[in-house]
């Protein structure tokens, strides 16, 4: 590196936003309910999630007891058992991970760490929590209302999701299609802002590679998930009007209790493209938050800078880019076309280049680093291991003779588990580790983290393992009781059981954590301003947690990218991106 | 799906582009100092709201892009029955086409500083729009009492969707129209009356063009088209 003398305060005036650019709340209700402040509405984001994700462990939870103990459980009928199934799928993967990824830490990390004071259109901000609240709450009435949430699966594939056989055909149908569809406005709302406060609001020094890769992550999911959504609208809409207004868009000419149906000629096969069309990028939609998250997790906690950053961001994009070209490696069994069966399963294994690379950074990252097991990066640790095994299962699953026998099978639902249910939720655990301290003020504690790490970890581990193993003797997903079939050993009953067991364990290991975030709001040691002596601009604000405008009067200036740790010759192991210079720099400081 | 993968590769080739201006090969590690300057201040960057209506016209071009894929998939199977478009749709389009072009008139007297020119263009385009929209009610009857409803035929439950989801998306510019009318009546200052008129006028021509897509599709004008598109594709 070539040190260039000059003095960088003198000739940068200091960027200052005038007052009248800010909202101000002038009351209690404006300043915690109808905050237009991102940092409360990321609250405001986390806390609805984490509710009725809450609700959705614990659907988990009765799935297991009917699944390891068979008939023991009567008040667990098979349609209740469809019906759990179905929303443990849909909260987990749209109410909880993405509003948490986008909603919750977009919100309170996007402005922070390119150093603006909100994000650009406060007021629109604002609507788009409640408008998601409103979307949860219409969901969570589905258990309430005559017949109960709809039992066709988080797929919600016609015609059964609309026939009078799959339990919620009256209500529970129509109000997860309408929440799907309030969520998707709501959605929209805030990810304009994210999207615009990424490029219109960075602070003066903040060039795009300067950015932390947590940034990098969500801008581009929420670029994906504004033009994925979109999909799950238009099936969600037109499957709305064949089910209120008779249309046929989905819907071909149905015998029903010995009835012709007013149904005729729709196409099932038109919805499973639209919805994964959406469905597909949704995965990297929570993906690409995880990976931007942990990249900086790692960095940190190893005090080293990340490596190849160039690389991962184009893989960031890659991945971007791919995923809206893989959606019907989902289809395979729909009788679609070998040559088109043949093009999707090369796009999926492409997908596995930039991810590769980004597995192989973080490894690499890790090599000879100052490693600090502290509970964020035994979290982001366990991240890497659980999403390289759920990788290599989507390998298998990518392939299309190897997924025809295995589409349908506990295995698919072991491989989706491991790579889009426990990895995200190992990143959104240890972030929430990471940055707790900077939204409270005090830190976790330490010991109750470890152990909340070592459960779930290891427990998920002994959930979704033997899960393969059961998907390879040819279990069927989504079955209330497998009853006693030829191919099915006995031995299989009591690893159902076992996995049934360590699923109370591990949501029990849950219950510690919630202990432990409430418990430490009151009682956590103070941490100070930037207890992990990390360099990105949210551990530099003047006060903790970060005041209204976040910045005090003027805005940081960036004079650097996010990730100088264990510079050569620099004072402390860590430069923050707002220091104007490391002194000294030696010459041919390795980056 | 043709046509959402035709639209998302637009977007790719404008992210792209983008992208290739945002110096995506530099080496931040080895780049020490304050470079780069403060966006917003910067001449060349466009105002907030305008990268925001940018991204939401994209949103909304992919919803319209996907009901496009789903209707042209869905027209091919053997009970579609293309349903005879009222002659009344050519009014609509004429009035929509007017509608815009008074946004574009007052968008240039605002640039020209002329506010009651400004008033006049958004007054007759809001006008217009909302004939536009009663225009549409009419078409749904008429096609109603000729016996096309929203259920007897797939062709005809495309035509109520798509017709009703572009005129709930006018519904909503109307709503941005007449707060900006609004605020050119309180008699604004033109500098921020421009922006305002400005983001209703790529509103309304995006719009405009998505009703001529959407038209081309229903009368099936653009059969032909995607006819060629689809031969040499194969």
């Amino acid at each position: 590196m070539v040190d260039v003398p000059y003095d960088a305060t003198a000739d940068i005036p200091l960027a200052e936003v005038p007052e009248v650019d800010l909202y101000h709340p002038r009351s209690w209700w404006t300043r915690y309910v109808f905050s237009q402040d991102a940092k409360v509405i990321a609250i405001q984001y986390s806390l609805t999630a984490t509710g009725i994700g809450l609700v959705a462990l614990v659907l988990s939870w009765l799935m297991r007891l009917q699944l390891g103990f068979p008939g023991t459980f009567s008040f667990i009928d098979a349609n209740q058992y469809l019906q759990f199934i179905t929303m443990h799928g849909m909260i987990m993967v749209i109410y909880l991970l993405t509003a948490l990824f986008l909603g919750g830490f977009g919100n309170y990390l996007i402005p922070l760490m390119v150093g603006a004071r909100d994000m650009v259109f406060p007021y629109v901000n604002m609507l788009s929590y409640w408008v998601y609240l409103l979307a949860v709450l219409v969901l969570a009435s589905t258990f309430f209302v005559p017949g109960g949430p709809t039992g066709a699966g988080w797929t919600l594939y016609p015609p059964q999701a609309i026939l009078s056989g799959t339990p919620g055909q009256d209500w529970g149908i129509i109000l997860m299609l309408a929440s799907l569809i309030l969520f998707i406005i709501g959605f929209t709302m805030g990810g304009l802002n994210y999207v615009v406060t990424v490029l219109q609001a960075r602070t003066r020094g903040m060039t795009l590679m300067r950015m932390p890769l947590t940034v990098w992550g969500i801008f581009t999911a929420t670029i994906m998930a504004l033009l994925a959504f979109p999909a799950l609208f238009v099936a969600s809409v037109m499957m709305l009007f064949d089910r209120l207004l008779g249309t046929s868009f989905f819907m071909p000419s149905l015998v029903e209790m010995g009835q012709q149906m007013k149904y005729g000629g729709g196409s099932p096969i038109l919805f499973q493209h639209l919805f994964w069309f959406f469905g597909h990028p949704e995965v990297y939609i929570v993906a690409l938050p995880a990976f931007g998250i942990v990249s900086d997790l790692i960095s940190v906690h190893a005090r080293k800078n990340i490596f190849g950053y160039r690389m991962m961001v184009w893989a960031i994009v890659a991945i971007g880019a791919l995923s809206f070209v893989v959606w019907a490696h989902h289809m395979y069994v729909s009788g679609m076309h070998p040559k088109f069966g043949f093009f999707f399963a090369t796009t999926t294994l492409i997908i596995a280049i930039p991810t590769a690379i980004k597995v192989y950074n973080w490894v690499l990252t890790l090599w000879r680093g100052d490693i600090h097991l502290t509970v964020p990066m035994l979290f982001a640790l366990g991240f890497i291991i659980t999403f390289v095994n759920g990788g290599l299962t989507g390998l298998f699953l990518g392939n299309v003779v190897v997924d025809v026998p295995l589409s349908d099978t506990m295995f698919v639902v072991a491989h989706f588990h491991m790579v889009m249910g426990v990895a995200p939720i190992m990143v959104v655990l240890g972030a929430i580790y990471h940055w707790y301290p900077k939204i409270t003020g005090r830190m976790l504690n330490d010991v109750l983290g470890k152990f909340h790490f070592w459960v779930t970890f290891l427990g998920a581990y002994l959930i979704f393992f033997p899960m393969h193993y059961i998907g390879l003797l040819g279990v069927p997903r989504r079955y209330h009781d497998i009853g006693e079939a030829a191919f099915i050993p006995s031995s299989t009953h009591t690893l159902n059981a076992f996995i049934s067991i360590m699923a109370l364990i591990v949501g029990f290991a849950q219950m510690v954590f919630l202990f432990n975030l409430t418990w430490s709001y009151f009682k956590g040691r103070p941490s100070g301003g930037n207890p992990w002596r990390a360099t990105s601009l949210e551990w530099q604000t003047p006060e903790t947690p970060p005041g209204h405008g976040n910045w005090g009067k003027e805005l940081p200036v960036v004079y650097r990218w996010a990730y100088d740790y264990s510079v050569p010759g620099a004072p402390q192991d860590f430069i923050p991106q707002n220091q104007p210079r490391a002194t000294p720099v030696l010459q041919g400081a390795a980056p | 799906m043709s046509a959402i993968v035709l639209f998302m590769a637009v977007i790719a080739v404008i992210a792209g582009w983008w992208l290739s201006q945002q110096r995506l090969m530099s080496k931040p590690w080895l780049e020490e100092g304050a470079l780069g300057d403060f966006p917003g201040t910067d001449e060349m960057t466009w105002p907030a709201a305008k990268i925001g209506l940018g991204v939401f016209l994209a949103v909304v071009g992919s919803l319209f892009a996907l009901f496009i894929s789903a209707y042209s998939m869905r027209m091919n199977m053997t009970d579609w029955r293309t349903l005879p478009v009222p002659a009344l749709l050519w009014f609509n389009t004429a009035v929509l086409v007017l509608s815009s072009v008074a946004l574009q008139w007052a968008y240039v007297a605002a640039r020209r500083d002329n506010m009651e020119d400004v008033l006049i263009g958004l007054c007759a385009g809001g006008v217009a729009a909302v004939t536009f929209l009663v225009g549409q009610l009419l078409a749904w009857q008429q096609l109603r009492a000729a016996g096309y409803f929203v259920a007897s035929n797939p062709a005809n439950s495309f035509f109520y969707l798509i017709t009703a989801a572009h005129g709930l998306h006018l519904i909503g510019g109307l709503v941005a129209l007449g707060r900006t009318t609004a605020k050119a009546w309180r008699g604004v200052e033109m500098t921020q009356m421009r922006l305002s008129v400005e983001l209703c006028a790529i509103y309304w021509h995006f719009l405009l063009l998505v009703w001529l897509a959407l038209l081309g599709l229903l009368t099936g004008w653009t059969d032909d088209f995607v006819d060629i598109c689809r031969r040499l594709l194969t």
